[in-house]
């Protein structure tokens, strides 16, 4: 089962530059902010796909939810 | 023919509808958080959407998310192009941005019954948060 540290690691590893703060109540539902320089430019569906791709697969079984909120830096 | 009919009806609902939200049960009876608070951002404008269940049957989400590269539901299209899910449409409704995505007029006219003397100051831009 993900922890929420290892999805911090993840993204943070995924995107360069990036600086995530992820929290969860059960290891099942996630909540993550997501600060990256290469979010720049990009629309927030763009984004927001750039955090999902990391968890392909994951999405809707092992992560059952992932919330998410992204920010330029 | 295409190969594909399901994918090919959700892209013509897609296309046919301006605006037009899948989403886990319906407007009046959701059946799920995520898609309750979007379809109620949706129905506090003044405008018209479709509404898609996914849940009846699970190869509509399957070719949805096939379809937009999107994993999660709901997912709300705006003139053809996804607009995003469920916390993108929470921080666009947050700002005010979700009324000039759906191309509706913000609230900002004082109605003509409003009675004289009312407060002529625009209503904010940042809309109170009801979905919380």
């Amino acid at each position: 089962m993900p922890t929420a540290d290892e999805l911090k690691q993840r993204i943070e590893t995924a995107i360069p530059g990036a600086t995530a703060s992820v929290e969860s109540p059960d290891d099942v539902h996630f909540s993550a902010r997501v600060a990256a320089p290469a979010f720049a430019g990009k629309s927030l569906v763009q984004q927001h796909r750039m955090v999902y791709d990391i968890f392909t697969g994951e999405l809707g079984s092992a992560i059952h939810a992932l919330s998410l909120k992204t920010e330029v830096t | 023919m295409s190969e594909n009919p399901l994918r090919d009806a959700i892209k013509q609902a897609i296309d046919e509808n301006e605006v037009i939200l899948f989403m886990k049960g319906t407007p009046e009876q959701p059946m799920c958080g995520f898609s309750a608070r979007t379809s109620a951002a949706l129905q506090s404008y003044d405008t018209q959407f479709a509404a898609v269940d996914i849940l009846p049957d699970p190869r509509i989400r399957q070719e949805l998310s096939a379809l937009s590269n999107w994993p999660t539901i709901p997912q709300l299209f705006v003139k053809g192009e996804l607009v995003g899910g469920a916390d993108i449409v929470a921080e666009l409704y947050a700002s005010g941005e979700l009324a000039e995505v759906l191309g509706v007029q913000a609230p900002e006219r004082v109605p003509a019954e409003a009675p004289a003397g009312a407060d002529p100051a625009p209503a904010p831009l940042g809309i109170e948060n009801r979905l919380s």
